[in-house]
Protein backbone atom coordinates (compact mmCIF):
# COMPACT_ATOMS: atom_id res chain seq x y z
CA UNK A 1 0.00 0.00 0.00
CA UNK A 2 2.90 2.40 0.48
CA UNK A 3 5.06 1.38 -2.37
CA UNK A 4 6.56 4.32 -4.47
CA UNK A 5 3.79 4.24 -6.79
CA UNK A 6 0.92 4.31 -4.80
CA UNK A 7 1.93 7.31 -3.24
CA UNK A 8 2.64 9.05 -6.57
CA UNK A 9 -0.95 7.88 -7.53
CA UNK A 10 -2.42 9.41 -4.48
CA UNK A 11 -0.52 12.43 -4.33
CA UNK A 12 -1.52 12.94 -8.01
CA UNK A 13 -5.44 12.34 -6.90
CA UNK A 14 -4.96 14.46 -3.83
CA UNK A 15 -3.50 17.35 -6.26
CA UNK A 16 -6.13 17.57 -8.72
CA UNK A 17 -9.22 16.30 -6.93
CA UNK A 18 -8.93 17.41 -3.65
CA UNK A 19 -9.16 21.21 -3.66
CA UNK A 20 -12.85 20.68 -6.05
CA UNK A 21 -13.95 18.02 -3.51
CA UNK A 22 -13.03 19.94 -0.40
CA UNK A 23 -14.91 23.22 -2.13
CA UNK A 24 -17.98 20.94 -3.05
CA UNK A 25 -18.09 19.38 0.63
CA UNK A 26 -17.93 22.92 2.02
CA UNK A 27 -20.50 24.21 -0.22
CA UNK A 28 -23.25 21.73 0.11
CA UNK A 29 -22.74 21.82 3.79
CA UNK A 30 -23.20 24.91 4.12
CA UNK A 31 -26.14 25.23 1.93
CA UNK A 32 -27.88 22.09 2.96
CA UNK A 33 -27.77 23.83 6.85
CA UNK A 34 -28.98 26.86 5.37
CA UNK A 35 -31.80 25.29 4.40
CA UNK A 36 -32.45 23.46 6.95
CA UNK A 37 -32.12 26.02 9.33
CA UNK A 38 -34.54 28.21 7.71
CA UNK A 39 -37.32 25.16 7.58
CA UNK A 40 -36.31 23.81 11.34
CA UNK A 41 -35.60 27.15 13.49
CA UNK A 42 -39.16 28.47 12.65
CA UNK A 43 -40.31 24.34 13.33
CA UNK A 44 -38.07 24.41 16.79
CA UNK A 45 -39.88 27.56 17.89
CA UNK A 46 -43.43 26.13 17.43
CA UNK A 47 -42.55 22.79 18.90
CA UNK A 48 -41.88 24.98 22.34
CA UNK A 49 -44.18 28.34 22.28
CA UNK A 50 -46.74 25.76 20.18
CA UNK A 51 -47.00 23.61 23.89
CA UNK A 52 -49.80 23.57 26.47
CA UNK A 53 -49.46 26.39 28.88
CA UNK A 54 -46.82 28.47 26.76
CA UNK A 55 -46.43 31.35 25.22
CA UNK A 56 -48.74 30.57 22.31
CA UNK A 57 -50.23 27.10 22.37
CA UNK A 58 -51.53 25.42 19.36
CA UNK A 59 -54.17 22.90 19.00
CA UNK A 60 -53.40 19.76 21.05
CA UNK A 61 -53.68 17.45 17.07
CA UNK A 62 -51.46 19.72 15.25
CA UNK A 63 -48.84 19.45 18.15
CA UNK A 64 -49.50 15.75 18.20
CA UNK A 65 -49.14 16.00 14.45
CA UNK A 66 -45.80 17.67 14.11
CA UNK A 67 -44.06 16.08 16.86
CA UNK A 68 -45.07 12.68 15.05
CA UNK A 69 -43.84 13.55 11.32
CA UNK A 70 -40.38 15.17 12.77
CA UNK A 71 -40.18 11.88 14.68
CA UNK A 72 -40.96 9.87 11.46
CA UNK A 73 -38.12 12.14 9.10
CA UNK A 74 -35.19 11.29 12.34
CA UNK A 75 -36.00 7.71 12.36
CA UNK A 76 -35.37 6.74 8.32
CA UNK A 77 -31.62 6.07 8.37
CA UNK A 78 -30.46 8.62 6.02
CA UNK A 79 -29.03 5.68 3.37
CA UNK A 80 -32.56 4.87 2.65
CA UNK A 81 -33.76 8.41 2.76
CA UNK A 82 -31.71 9.07 0.04
CA UNK A 83 -33.13 6.92 -1.98
CA UNK A 84 -36.80 7.76 -0.89
CA UNK A 85 -36.45 11.45 -1.70
CA UNK A 86 -35.35 10.73 -5.29
CA UNK A 87 -38.72 12.08 -7.28
CA UNK A 88 -38.30 14.73 -4.82
CA UNK A 89 -35.21 15.67 -5.80
CA UNK A 90 -36.15 15.23 -9.45
CA UNK A 91 -39.41 17.46 -8.73
CA UNK A 92 -37.29 20.61 -7.11
CA UNK A 93 -33.91 20.47 -8.76
CA UNK A 94 -34.49 18.84 -12.30
CA UNK A 95 -32.33 15.69 -11.59
CA UNK A 96 -31.40 13.43 -9.20
CA UNK A 97 -27.28 13.24 -9.68
CA UNK A 98 -24.90 15.59 -8.74
CA UNK A 99 -23.90 17.35 -5.94
CA UNK A 100 -26.79 20.04 -5.75
CA UNK A 101 -28.97 17.40 -6.08
CA UNK A 102 -27.99 15.70 -3.00
CA UNK A 103 -28.58 19.04 -1.16
CA UNK A 104 -32.63 17.94 -0.89
CA UNK A 105 -31.60 14.64 1.28
CA UNK A 106 -29.18 16.27 3.24
CA UNK A 107 -32.25 19.02 3.97
CA UNK A 108 -34.57 16.66 4.30
CA UNK A 109 -33.06 14.74 7.02
CA UNK A 110 -31.71 17.45 8.69
CA UNK A 111 -34.47 19.80 9.59
CA UNK A 112 -36.01 17.52 11.87
CA UNK A 113 -33.15 17.82 13.19
CA UNK A 114 -32.38 21.53 13.53
CA UNK A 115 -36.04 21.49 14.58
CA UNK A 116 -35.27 19.09 18.11
CA UNK A 117 -32.31 21.05 18.36
CA UNK A 118 -33.69 24.90 18.16
CA UNK A 119 -36.38 23.22 20.70
CA UNK A 120 -34.02 22.06 22.98
CA UNK A 121 -32.04 25.34 23.09
CA UNK A 122 -35.32 27.10 23.74
CA UNK A 123 -36.68 25.14 26.46
CA UNK A 124 -33.35 25.90 28.72
CA UNK A 125 -34.59 29.65 28.46
CA UNK A 126 -35.42 30.66 31.92
CA UNK A 127 -38.95 30.43 32.21
CA UNK A 128 -38.88 32.92 34.94
CA UNK A 129 -37.22 35.64 32.19
CA UNK A 130 -40.68 34.67 29.87
CA UNK A 131 -43.02 34.97 32.59
CA UNK A 132 -41.23 38.90 33.15
CA UNK A 133 -41.28 39.45 29.73
CA UNK A 134 -45.50 38.66 30.05
CA UNK A 135 -45.76 40.91 32.81
CA UNK A 136 -43.94 43.79 31.11
CA UNK A 137 -46.80 42.99 28.38
CA UNK A 138 -44.78 41.87 25.58
CA UNK A 139 -46.52 39.68 22.90
CA UNK A 140 -45.83 35.72 21.63
CA UNK A 141 -43.57 37.54 19.01
CA UNK A 142 -42.04 39.93 21.09
CA UNK A 143 -41.13 37.07 23.25
CA UNK A 144 -39.78 34.35 20.52
CA UNK A 145 -37.67 37.59 18.54
CA UNK A 146 -36.36 39.51 21.77
CA UNK A 147 -36.25 37.23 24.51
CA UNK A 148 -36.38 33.01 23.52
CA UNK A 149 -33.69 33.34 20.54
CA UNK A 150 -31.57 36.08 21.84
CA UNK A 151 -31.18 34.61 25.24
CA UNK A 152 -30.51 31.14 23.90
CA UNK A 153 -28.09 32.28 21.49
CA UNK A 154 -25.30 30.55 22.80
CA UNK A 155 -27.05 27.43 23.06
CA UNK A 156 -28.31 27.67 19.46
CA UNK A 157 -24.27 28.60 18.33
CA UNK A 158 -23.41 25.28 19.89
CA UNK A 159 -26.39 23.20 19.05
CA UNK A 160 -25.62 24.63 15.26
CA UNK A 161 -22.51 22.96 15.32
CA UNK A 162 -23.70 19.78 15.95
CA UNK A 163 -26.04 20.24 13.36
CA UNK A 164 -23.21 21.49 10.27
CA UNK A 165 -20.95 18.99 11.19
CA UNK A 166 -23.72 16.25 11.18
CA UNK A 167 -24.44 17.42 7.65
CA UNK A 168 -20.91 17.25 6.80
CA UNK A 169 -21.09 13.75 7.58
CA UNK A 170 -24.55 13.34 5.71
CA UNK A 171 -23.26 15.03 2.87
CA UNK A 172 -20.07 12.49 2.67
CA UNK A 173 -22.78 9.41 2.59
CA UNK A 174 -24.50 11.28 -0.36
CA UNK A 175 -21.48 9.86 -2.89
CA UNK A 176 -23.05 6.80 -2.94
CA UNK A 177 -25.89 8.50 -5.01
CA UNK A 178 -23.17 10.80 -6.60
CA UNK A 179 -23.30 13.83 -4.62
CA UNK A 180 -19.96 15.18 -5.18
CA UNK A 181 -17.44 15.69 -2.50
CA UNK A 182 -14.77 14.33 -0.29
CA UNK A 183 -17.24 11.57 0.67
CA UNK A 184 -17.52 10.77 -3.17
CA UNK A 185 -13.57 10.60 -3.52
CA UNK A 186 -13.61 8.14 -1.07
CA UNK A 187 -15.96 5.97 -1.91
CA UNK A 188 -14.92 5.82 -5.35
CA UNK A 189 -11.31 5.86 -4.85
CA UNK A 190 -11.39 3.44 -1.37
CA UNK A 191 -14.15 0.92 -2.32
CA UNK A 192 -14.35 0.61 -5.58
CA UNK A 193 -10.82 1.02 -6.77
CA UNK A 194 -9.05 -0.23 -3.55
CA UNK A 195 -7.00 2.98 -3.50
CA UNK A 196 -7.24 3.01 0.61
CA UNK A 197 -4.32 5.66 0.56
CA UNK A 198 -6.66 8.01 -1.41
CA UNK A 199 -9.67 7.14 1.49
CA UNK A 200 -7.58 7.76 4.12
CA UNK A 201 -6.64 11.46 2.77
CA UNK A 202 -10.24 12.13 2.18
CA UNK A 203 -11.22 10.64 5.89
CA UNK A 204 -8.62 12.98 7.20
CA UNK A 205 -9.82 16.04 5.18
CA UNK A 206 -13.07 15.18 6.52
CA UNK A 207 -11.80 15.18 9.98
CA UNK A 208 -9.74 18.47 9.87
CA UNK A 209 -13.01 19.82 8.66
CA UNK A 210 -15.34 18.98 11.54
CA UNK A 211 -12.82 19.86 13.84
CA UNK A 212 -12.57 23.34 12.14
CA UNK A 213 -16.01 23.47 12.47
CA UNK A 214 -16.18 23.06 15.98
CA UNK A 215 -13.29 25.06 17.12
CA UNK A 216 -15.52 27.88 15.44
CA UNK A 217 -18.29 26.97 16.72
CA UNK A 218 -17.27 26.54 20.13
CA UNK A 219 -15.89 29.67 20.47
CA UNK A 220 -18.59 31.74 18.78
CA UNK A 221 -20.72 30.56 21.40
CA UNK A 222 -18.78 31.07 23.99
CA UNK A 223 -17.61 34.58 23.22
CA UNK A 224 -21.46 35.75 22.70
CA UNK A 225 -22.46 34.26 26.21
CA UNK A 226 -22.80 37.10 28.27
CA UNK A 227 -23.92 34.80 31.43
CA UNK A 228 -19.80 33.89 31.47
CA UNK A 229 -18.39 37.21 31.80
CA UNK A 230 -16.99 37.71 35.40
CA UNK A 231 -16.50 41.46 37.00
CA UNK A 232 -14.00 43.28 35.36
CA UNK B 1 -57.58 51.76 43.87
CA UNK B 2 -57.22 48.09 43.53
CA UNK B 3 -59.96 46.08 44.57
CA UNK B 4 -59.76 41.98 44.49
CA UNK B 5 -63.04 40.70 45.02
CA UNK B 6 -64.40 36.87 46.02
CA UNK B 7 -61.27 35.93 44.00
CA UNK B 8 -60.82 32.04 43.86
CA UNK B 9 -58.04 30.24 41.74
CA UNK B 10 -57.60 26.24 41.20
CA UNK B 11 -55.65 24.27 39.34
CA UNK B 12 -56.22 21.05 37.54
CA UNK B 13 -53.83 18.16 38.79
CA UNK B 14 -53.38 14.99 37.71
CA UNK B 15 -56.46 13.36 37.01
CA UNK B 16 -59.53 15.12 37.17
CA UNK B 17 -58.91 16.25 41.10
CA UNK B 18 -58.45 20.00 41.57
CA UNK B 19 -56.53 21.84 44.13
CA UNK B 20 -58.07 25.37 45.50
CA UNK B 21 -54.91 27.87 46.25
CA UNK B 22 -57.17 30.74 46.65
CA UNK B 23 -60.40 30.98 48.31
CA UNK B 24 -62.29 33.93 47.92
CA UNK B 25 -60.12 36.42 48.79
CA UNK B 26 -61.67 40.04 48.97
CA UNK B 27 -58.99 42.55 49.29
CA UNK B 28 -58.59 46.41 48.24
CA UNK B 29 -55.61 48.65 47.95
CA UNK B 30 -55.75 52.43 48.00
CA UNK B 31 -53.62 54.26 45.81
CA UNK B 32 -50.05 55.16 47.13
CA UNK B 33 -50.28 52.79 49.53
CA UNK B 34 -47.95 49.75 50.58
CA UNK B 35 -49.35 46.80 50.56
CA UNK B 36 -48.10 43.79 52.03
CA UNK B 37 -49.80 40.12 51.65
CA UNK B 38 -48.02 37.37 54.17
CA UNK B 39 -47.92 33.85 54.01
CA UNK B 40 -45.91 31.01 54.43
CA UNK B 41 -44.63 28.92 51.59
CA UNK B 42 -47.83 27.24 49.82
CA UNK B 43 -50.53 29.71 51.26
CA UNK B 44 -51.02 31.02 47.83
CA UNK B 45 -49.27 34.25 47.92
CA UNK B 46 -47.30 33.89 44.27
CA UNK B 47 -50.36 32.92 42.37
CA UNK B 48 -52.74 36.05 44.21
CA UNK B 49 -50.11 38.26 43.12
CA UNK B 50 -50.20 36.62 39.55
CA UNK B 51 -54.13 37.38 39.22
CA UNK B 52 -53.76 40.91 39.74
CA UNK B 53 -52.08 41.29 36.10
CA UNK B 54 -53.58 38.14 34.64
CA UNK B 55 -50.41 36.29 34.31
CA UNK B 56 -52.69 33.40 36.52
CA UNK B 57 -56.45 33.72 35.04
CA UNK B 58 -58.49 33.50 38.57
CA UNK B 59 -61.22 30.57 38.48
CA UNK B 60 -63.88 32.93 40.11
CA UNK B 61 -64.15 36.26 41.01
CA UNK B 62 -62.44 39.78 39.93
CA UNK B 63 -59.95 41.73 39.80
CA UNK B 64 -60.60 45.39 39.25
CA UNK B 65 -57.57 48.83 38.67
CA UNK B 66 -59.39 52.07 38.96
CA UNK B 67 -62.73 50.80 38.18
CA UNK B 68 -61.68 48.29 35.30
CA UNK B 69 -62.40 44.63 35.63
CA UNK B 70 -58.82 43.14 33.89
CA UNK B 71 -60.38 40.05 33.75
CA UNK B 72 -62.78 41.17 30.62
CA UNK B 73 -59.71 42.54 28.53
CA UNK B 74 -59.10 41.32 24.96
CA UNK B 75 -55.33 39.81 25.06
CA UNK B 76 -54.36 43.18 23.43
CA UNK B 77 -55.61 45.26 25.92
CA UNK B 78 -54.03 43.23 28.56
CA UNK B 79 -50.95 43.60 26.91
CA UNK B 80 -51.47 47.51 27.25
CA UNK B 81 -52.46 47.66 30.63
CA UNK B 82 -49.88 45.33 31.49
CA UNK B 83 -46.95 48.45 30.94
CA UNK B 84 -48.96 49.66 33.97
CA UNK B 85 -48.33 47.02 36.44
CA UNK B 86 -44.84 46.52 36.47
CA UNK B 87 -43.23 43.41 38.22
CA UNK B 88 -40.04 42.69 40.08
CA UNK B 89 -39.60 39.12 41.10
CA UNK B 90 -37.23 36.66 43.67
CA UNK B 91 -34.94 35.62 40.99
CA UNK B 92 -34.31 39.16 39.43
CA UNK B 93 -34.82 37.40 35.88
CA UNK B 94 -32.93 40.05 34.10
CA UNK B 95 -32.65 39.29 30.07
CA UNK B 96 -28.88 37.46 30.68
CA UNK B 97 -28.07 38.52 27.44
CA UNK B 98 -28.73 42.37 27.38
CA UNK B 99 -26.31 44.79 29.41
CA UNK B 100 -27.81 46.55 32.10
CA UNK B 101 -28.58 49.81 29.78
CA UNK B 102 -30.88 47.12 27.85
CA UNK B 103 -32.46 45.49 29.90
CA UNK B 104 -33.80 48.64 31.12
CA UNK B 105 -34.85 49.71 27.71
CA UNK B 106 -36.85 46.48 27.16
CA UNK B 107 -39.88 47.28 28.31
CA UNK B 108 -39.90 50.35 26.69
CA UNK B 109 -38.96 48.71 23.18
CA UNK B 110 -41.65 46.31 23.66
CA UNK B 111 -43.58 49.80 24.18
CA UNK B 112 -42.77 50.94 20.92
CA UNK B 113 -40.90 53.91 22.17
CA UNK B 114 -38.03 55.27 20.05
CA UNK B 115 -34.72 54.51 20.85
CA UNK B 116 -32.87 57.38 21.61
CA UNK B 117 -35.88 58.73 24.36
CA UNK B 118 -35.55 55.07 25.84
CA UNK B 119 -31.81 55.68 26.33
CA UNK B 120 -32.20 58.37 27.83
CA UNK B 121 -34.86 57.69 30.34
CA UNK B 122 -32.68 54.30 31.28
CA UNK B 123 -29.81 56.82 31.87
CA UNK B 124 -32.16 58.70 33.96
CA UNK B 125 -33.24 55.49 35.63
CA UNK B 126 -29.57 53.72 36.49
CA UNK B 127 -29.33 57.24 38.33
CA UNK B 128 -32.22 56.82 40.19
CA UNK B 129 -31.73 53.24 41.20
CA UNK B 130 -27.62 54.48 42.29
CA UNK B 131 -26.15 52.35 39.71
CA UNK B 132 -25.36 55.42 36.97
CA UNK B 133 -21.81 52.83 36.08
CA UNK B 134 -23.39 49.89 35.67
CA UNK B 135 -24.75 50.49 31.77
CA UNK B 136 -22.77 48.76 30.25
CA UNK B 137 -22.56 45.77 32.48
CA UNK B 138 -23.90 42.50 32.45
CA UNK B 139 -26.44 41.01 34.80
CA UNK B 140 -23.77 38.26 35.99
CA UNK B 141 -21.84 40.58 36.60
CA UNK B 142 -23.64 42.22 39.41
CA UNK B 143 -24.22 41.05 42.88
CA UNK B 144 -28.39 40.37 43.83
CA UNK B 145 -28.75 43.41 45.10
CA UNK B 146 -27.59 45.13 41.88
CA UNK B 147 -29.36 42.98 40.03
CA UNK B 148 -32.65 44.15 41.82
CA UNK B 149 -32.12 47.52 41.37
CA UNK B 150 -31.73 47.03 38.02
CA UNK B 151 -34.92 45.14 38.06
CA UNK B 152 -36.47 47.81 39.92
CA UNK B 153 -35.00 50.29 37.06
CA UNK B 154 -36.31 48.38 34.31
CA UNK B 155 -39.92 48.10 36.16
CA UNK B 156 -40.09 51.82 36.40
CA UNK B 157 -39.25 52.46 32.56
CA UNK B 158 -42.97 51.87 31.92
CA UNK B 159 -44.40 54.81 34.60
CA UNK B 160 -46.07 52.42 36.16
CA UNK B 161 -48.63 53.09 38.20
CA UNK B 162 -48.87 49.98 40.15
CA UNK B 163 -45.13 48.04 41.31
CA UNK B 164 -45.95 44.16 42.42
CA UNK B 165 -43.06 42.48 44.39
CA UNK B 166 -43.07 39.13 44.51
CA UNK B 167 -40.50 37.76 47.26
CA UNK B 168 -38.52 40.57 46.04
CA UNK B 169 -36.21 40.72 48.48
CA UNK B 170 -36.28 37.04 49.89
CA UNK B 171 -32.95 36.11 47.77
CA UNK B 172 -30.77 39.19 49.61
CA UNK B 173 -28.85 39.64 52.76
CA UNK B 174 -30.60 41.26 55.29
CA UNK B 175 -28.57 44.71 54.91
CA UNK B 176 -29.49 44.61 50.80
CA UNK B 177 -32.69 43.62 51.51
CA UNK B 178 -33.00 46.82 53.68
CA UNK B 179 -31.52 49.02 51.17
CA UNK B 180 -33.94 47.65 48.71
CA UNK B 181 -36.52 48.28 50.55
CA UNK B 182 -35.66 51.51 50.92
CA UNK B 183 -35.67 52.28 47.86
CA UNK B 184 -38.87 50.92 47.36
CA UNK B 185 -40.56 53.25 49.84
CA UNK B 186 -38.66 56.26 47.97
CA UNK B 187 -39.83 55.28 44.75
CA UNK B 188 -43.84 55.10 46.48
CA UNK B 189 -43.00 58.63 48.18
CA UNK B 190 -41.41 60.17 44.72
CA UNK B 191 -43.78 59.04 42.30
CA UNK B 192 -46.70 58.00 44.09
CA UNK B 193 -46.90 54.50 43.23
CA UNK B 194 -48.92 51.87 44.96
CA UNK B 195 -47.08 49.69 45.82
CA UNK B 196 -47.59 45.18 46.70
CA UNK B 197 -45.53 43.04 48.71
CA UNK B 198 -45.25 39.65 48.89
CA UNK B 199 -43.30 37.94 51.23
CA UNK B 200 -42.68 35.47 53.57
CA UNK B 201 -40.86 37.55 56.09
CA UNK B 202 -42.30 39.47 58.71
CA UNK B 203 -39.39 42.05 59.13
CA UNK B 204 -40.15 43.11 55.42
CA UNK B 205 -43.62 44.23 56.15
CA UNK B 206 -43.00 45.55 59.85
CA UNK B 207 -40.24 47.59 57.61
CA UNK B 208 -41.52 49.39 54.96
CA UNK B 209 -45.94 48.06 54.92
CA UNK B 210 -48.77 50.49 55.41
CA UNK B 211 -51.55 47.45 55.37
CA UNK B 212 -51.01 43.82 55.45
CA UNK B 213 -52.92 41.04 54.52
CA UNK B 214 -52.46 37.47 56.10
CA UNK B 215 -53.12 34.46 53.67
CA UNK B 216 -53.18 31.14 55.28
CA UNK B 217 -53.71 28.26 52.64
CA UNK B 218 -55.51 30.46 50.67
CA UNK B 219 -57.48 32.35 52.65
CA UNK B 220 -57.11 35.56 54.18
CA UNK B 221 -57.59 35.44 57.20
CA UNK B 222 -56.87 38.77 58.95
CA UNK B 223 -56.24 41.90 57.06
CA UNK B 224 -55.76 45.74 58.18
CA UNK B 225 -52.78 47.96 59.19
CA UNK B 226 -49.97 46.97 59.77
CA UNK B 227 -49.64 48.01 63.52
CA UNK B 228 -53.67 46.84 64.69
CA UNK B 229 -52.45 43.04 62.88
CA UNK B 230 -49.17 42.94 64.88
CA UNK B 231 -50.02 44.14 68.06
CA UNK B 232 -53.17 41.97 68.36
CA UNK B 233 -53.34 39.05 65.82
CA UNK B 234 -55.72 37.03 66.30
CA UNK B 235 -56.00 34.12 63.56
CA UNK B 236 -53.24 31.31 64.55
CA UNK B 237 -51.60 31.88 61.04
CA UNK B 238 -51.03 35.58 62.01
CA UNK B 239 -49.66 34.61 65.66
CA UNK B 240 -47.69 31.83 64.09
CA UNK B 241 -45.78 34.67 61.62
CA UNK B 242 -45.75 38.06 64.50
CA UNK B 243 -44.41 35.77 67.43
CA UNK B 244 -40.72 33.51 66.50
CA UNK B 245 -41.54 29.87 65.91
CA UNK B 246 -40.92 27.57 68.25
CA UNK B 247 -41.17 29.15 71.45
CA UNK B 248 -44.64 28.39 71.96
CA UNK B 249 -43.56 25.19 72.07
CA UNK B 250 -40.90 25.08 74.30
CA UNK B 251 -42.77 26.78 76.82
CA UNK B 252 -45.82 24.93 76.91
CA UNK B 253 -43.59 22.46 78.73
CA UNK B 254 -43.61 24.36 81.63
CA UNK B 255 -47.31 23.27 83.20
CA UNK B 256 -46.90 25.00 86.48
CA UNK B 257 -47.41 28.41 85.17
CA UNK B 258 -49.90 29.87 82.90
CA UNK B 259 -48.86 32.12 80.23
CA UNK B 260 -50.26 35.60 79.32
CA UNK B 261 -49.23 37.94 76.39
CA UNK B 262 -49.12 41.76 77.39
CA UNK B 263 -48.81 43.74 73.86
CA UNK B 264 -47.79 47.63 74.08
CA UNK B 265 -48.94 50.02 71.77
CA UNK B 266 -46.52 53.02 71.40
CA UNK B 267 -43.89 54.38 73.04
CA UNK B 268 -45.50 55.66 76.07
CA UNK B 269 -47.29 51.86 77.06
CA UNK B 270 -43.67 50.61 76.19
CA UNK B 271 -42.43 53.14 78.70
CA UNK B 272 -43.81 52.06 81.89
CA UNK B 273 -42.42 49.72 83.85
CA UNK B 274 -45.18 47.20 84.47
CA UNK B 275 -43.70 44.23 85.92
CA UNK B 276 -42.14 46.22 88.79
CA UNK B 277 -45.31 48.34 89.44
CA UNK B 278 -47.26 44.78 89.45
CA UNK B 279 -45.45 42.99 91.39
CA UNK B 280 -44.92 45.71 94.12
CA UNK B 281 -48.91 47.03 93.89
CA UNK B 282 -50.57 43.40 93.51
CA UNK B 283 -47.70 41.48 94.81
CA UNK B 284 -48.14 39.36 92.09
CA UNK B 285 -44.71 37.84 90.64
CA UNK B 286 -44.27 37.51 86.95
CA UNK B 287 -41.57 35.21 84.88
CA UNK B 288 -40.91 37.32 81.75
CA UNK B 289 -40.92 34.16 78.85
CA UNK B 290 -40.60 35.99 76.06
CA UNK B 291 -40.35 40.10 75.17
CA UNK B 292 -39.63 41.55 71.93
CA UNK B 293 -39.90 45.42 71.08
CA UNK B 294 -40.28 46.26 67.05
CA UNK B 295 -40.91 49.49 65.12
CA UNK B 296 -43.52 49.39 62.42
CA UNK B 297 -43.97 52.67 60.72
CA UNK B 298 -43.23 55.50 63.38
CA UNK B 299 -44.95 53.53 66.07
CA UNK B 300 -43.09 51.10 68.90
CA UNK B 301 -44.73 48.15 69.57
CA UNK B 302 -43.75 45.82 72.22
CA UNK B 303 -44.53 42.27 73.05
CA UNK B 304 -44.49 40.07 76.24
CA UNK B 305 -45.07 36.66 77.25
CA UNK B 306 -45.39 36.41 80.89
CA UNK B 307 -45.44 33.47 83.11
CA UNK B 308 -48.20 33.48 86.31
CA UNK B 309 -48.29 30.80 88.60
CA UNK B 310 -51.18 28.31 88.31
CA UNK B 311 -53.85 29.82 90.22
CA UNK B 312 -57.03 31.24 88.45
CA UNK B 313 -57.48 33.99 91.33
CA UNK B 314 -53.85 35.12 90.87
CA UNK B 315 -54.38 35.25 86.74
CA UNK B 316 -57.89 37.17 86.40
CA UNK B 317 -55.93 39.52 89.16
CA UNK B 318 -53.13 40.16 87.02
CA UNK B 319 -55.32 40.40 83.57
CA UNK B 320 -57.63 42.89 85.01
CA UNK B 321 -54.28 44.81 86.73
CA UNK B 322 -52.74 44.78 82.95
CA UNK B 323 -56.60 45.68 81.26
CA UNK B 324 -56.77 49.10 83.40
CA UNK B 325 -53.68 50.32 81.71
CA UNK B 326 -53.43 52.40 78.58
CA UNK B 327 -52.66 51.59 74.98
CA UNK B 328 -51.94 47.87 76.19
CA UNK B 329 -53.98 44.41 75.13
CA UNK B 330 -53.64 41.04 77.38
CA UNK B 331 -55.04 38.01 76.83
CA UNK B 332 -54.29 34.84 78.32
CA UNK B 333 -53.30 31.85 76.25
CA UNK B 334 -54.62 28.56 75.65
CA UNK B 335 -53.18 25.20 74.46
CA UNK B 336 -53.41 26.41 70.81
CA UNK B 337 -51.83 29.76 70.10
Amino acid sequence: MFNQESLAEAGQILLNEFPFAVWETLYVTMLATAFAILIGLPIGVLLVVGEKGSVLPFPKGIMYILNIIINLLRSVPFLILMILVLPLSRLIIGTTVGTVASIVPLVIAAFPFVARLVESSLRDVNPNIIEAAQSMGASPLQIVVKVMLPESLPSLLSNATIAITTILGYSAMSGIIGGGGLGQIAINYGYYRYRYLVMIAAVILLIILVQIFQSLGTFLAKKCDKRLKRKR
Amino acid sequence: MIEIKNLSKSFQTTGNTTTEVLKDISITIQNGDIYGIIGMSGAGKSTLVRCINMLERPTKGTVMIDGCDIGSLSKKELRQIRQNIAMIFQGFNLLMQRNCLKNICFPMELAGMKKTEAKKRALELLNMVGLPDKANAYPAQLSGGQQQRIAIARALATNPKILLCDEATSALDPKTTHSILELIRDINKRLNITVIIITHEMSVVEEICNHVAILDHGVVVEQGTVGSVFSNPKSTAAKRLVFPSGVYEVLRTNTKERCIRVVFHGALATGTPLIAQMAVKQNITANILFASTRCIGDKVYGNMLLGISDDDVVVNRAITYLQGIDNIVVEELGDNV
